[in-house]
């Protein structure tokens, strides 16, 4: 017997985590976005400036020892701002994706498994949703409902979950005619059973590169509905917020647009590495 | 084919009937109305402003009445530029957006798709990763971020064009570049990602194998191949052109259509944010089918019947 036939046996997982660990920009994308995430979480509680305390003494100075990044026209500390803009926006990222992804997978699966007339009507359903001009009505919604950021990602996620159901039902058409898809059946397991165990575990790979890759897109989408000035409202901030109100100081205080520009594309870079370097790891099928 | 396109109108109908139903309730819905922000008036003036735009009826039957003037082209009257007809507003504001997204589709095809098909001719080389690492940094980085950062760079630091407003070539050049980087970037990724299958395909190995140079190859072979995908997602880049758009109008002050809908929604301007939804839909949902009916013609692998 070989070396490699007494290896312990390789789970998908675990080859794919290996390939993912080779991918030079990918591992370099997780460690900046750790560093970005942990500075979220812990800057904004630390800071010796609280997010909204006016400095009289330095309105709209530029970085320097006191404030790191300067400071905003109401003499605010950028950096409390950025970081804390980075936690709105990366929670309402998170959030969205969770509520798209429960959503499309549920979705999709159940077009998919079940088939005939149900899958007919249910991707027409999404047909019909997807040619909607999206930014329209979450402008719209977003007047309606008055400018909330709980009901903002709700928003932001029931309409990131169409891509996600098309991805779903595909795979699950594909799916169930494996093998042990007919072998659960053919041992008398409930379609709900056969559902949760066999075909919906067996998405994750798909799911987990386009859950990655749907963080971004809805931080950018809540960035641009608060630059509009229809997301976020005073006295909370995200950076749609700061580069919004940065690009109306720019000419004379560039630092207010810079810094939020530059984090918010250091995070969108990182998530769409990490989210290329996922759907290699996870189908090494050369692209 | 002419079935075909029957067909796709009669799909078309049931969306833009779905589009126009929920934006109605929806922005009726919506706390405020059009004359909140007008000095308090007598309850009868206002009473009088209600009943002059049927404001005063049932949502239901105003929303039939809709319909109604819809189904004979009439959008009816802004409710905030008084004195103009949404349609007015339309048919001024849609040259200047046309122009915009034009020229911005022009330049992604063009640039995007010579990138591309360059990068994955030289595959792995200095010139390949760097355009596939600008390809990114324009999918990453959103135009509203992009739009500030370049009027801050070549407007205010080196005083070469002006940095807002709209009047000759030189206000246009920002806000189309601006506009088109997303698109380039897109066009450059999947040129590149078709193109490198192409030239493993069988045609170009019978190709190669004949004798023809490497040169003719490509020019004659493997392009036209290359570009199908590019030509497919038309449809999308037409969509996210004019999404883009109303983002580009605003910060730039430019007196598109685009402009309208995000002042329309923040003056609950109802007919004219309805009249800019569904305009912009019928476009893109007219878009969409053009390229499919178009797509036979480049690719006789596909046959609409």
């Amino acid at each position: 017997m070989t070396e490699a036939m007494l290896a312990p046996p390789r789970s998908p997982w675990r080859d794919a985590g290996v390939r993912l660990l080779r991918n030079r920009a990918a591992v370099v994308s997780i460690m900046v976005l750790a560093v970005i995430a942990a500075a979220c979480i812990l800057v904004p509680s630390f800071s010796q400036w609280p997010l909204d305390e006016v400095d009289w003494s330095n309105i709209q100075t530029g970085p320097s020892a006191q404030h790191l990044l300067g400071t905003d026209g109401n003499g605010r500390d950028l950096f409390v701002r950025i970081f804390y803009g980075g936690r709105i926006s990366l929670t309402l990222g998170l959030a969205a994706t969770l509520v798209a992804v429960v959503i499309g997978v549920a979705w999709g699966a159940t077009a998919g498994y079940i088939g005939g007339a149900v899958d007919g009507l249910m991707m027409r359903a999404v047909d019909v949703l997807y040619a909607l001009p999206f930014m329209f009505f979450v402008i719209l919604l977003m007047v309606f409902f008055g400018r909330d950021v709980v009901l903002m990602f709700v928003a932001l996620g029931a309409v990131s979950w169409l891509d996600m159901a098309r991805i779903v039902r595909g795979q699950t058409l594909t799916l169930k005619r494996r093998e042990f898809v007919r072998a659960a059946h053919a041992m008398g397991a409930r379609p709900i059973a056969v559902v949760a165990r066999h075909i919906v575990p067996n998405l994750l790979g798909p799911v987990a590169v386009f859950a990655t890759l749907t963080v971004p897109r809805v931080i950018l989408f809540e960035s641009l509905l608060s630059f509009l000035g229809l997301g976020v409202q005073e006295p909370m901030t995200s950076w749609g917020v700061l580069i919004s109100e940065g690009a109306r100081a720019m000419e004379s205080s560039p630092w207010m647009l810079l810094f939020p520009a530059l984090i918010l594309a250091a995070t969108l870079f990182c998530l769409n590495f990490i989210g290329d370097g996922l759907r290699d790891a996870l189908d090494p099928r050369d692209h | 084919m002419f079935s075909y396109t029957l067909r796709r109108l009669a799909g078309a109908v049931p969306t833009v009937f779905v589009i126009i139903t929920i934006a109605f309730f929806m922005i009726r819905l919506a706390p405020g109305g059009p004359f909140d922000q007008e000095r308090s008036v007598p309850p009868e003036i206002q009473a009088n402003l209600a009943r002059a735009y049927h404001l005063d009826e049932p949502l239901g039957q105003q929303y039939l009445r809709y319909l109604g003037d819809i189904l004979q082209g009439d959008f009816g009257p802004s409710f905030r530029y008084k004195d103009f007809t949404v349609t007015e507003l339309l048919v001024e504001g849609f040259p200047v957006s046309l122009q915009l997204g034009l020229a911005a589709m022009t330049i992604a095809v063009m640039v995007g798709f010579a990138a591309g098909a360059y990068a994955a001719l030289r595959r792995n080389s200095a010139i390949d990763v760097a355009t596939m690492s600008i390809a990114m940094t324009g999918i990453a980085v959103p135009n509203f971020v992009v739009a500030p950062l370049l009027t801050l760079a070549l407007g205010v630091w080196l005083g070469l064009l002006p940095v807002g407003g709209w009047g000759g070539i030189d206000h246009a050049i920002l806000p189309i570049i601006a506009l088109a980087l997303p698109e380039i970037a897109f066009v450059a990724r999947l040129t590149r990602g078709s193109m490198l299958e192409v030239l493993r395909a069988d045609f170009v190995r019978t190709a190669r194998a004949k004798g023809l140079s490497e040169r003719a190859m490509v020019v004659r072979h493997a392009l036209q191949a290359a570009a199908l995908p590019v030509l497919s997602f038309l449809g999308p880049t037409t969509a996210a052109v004019i999404t883009g758009s109303i983002v580009i109008e605003q910060i730039f002050g430019i007196p598109g259509i685009g402009r309208y809908f995000v002042q329309g929604a923040l003056n609950r301007d109802y007919t004219l944010v309805m009249g800019v939804v569904i305009f912009y839909a019928v476009i893109i949902i007219a878009f969409n089918l053009l390229v499919d009916l178009l797509y036979p013609l480049f690719d006789p692998r596909v046959r609409h019947d």
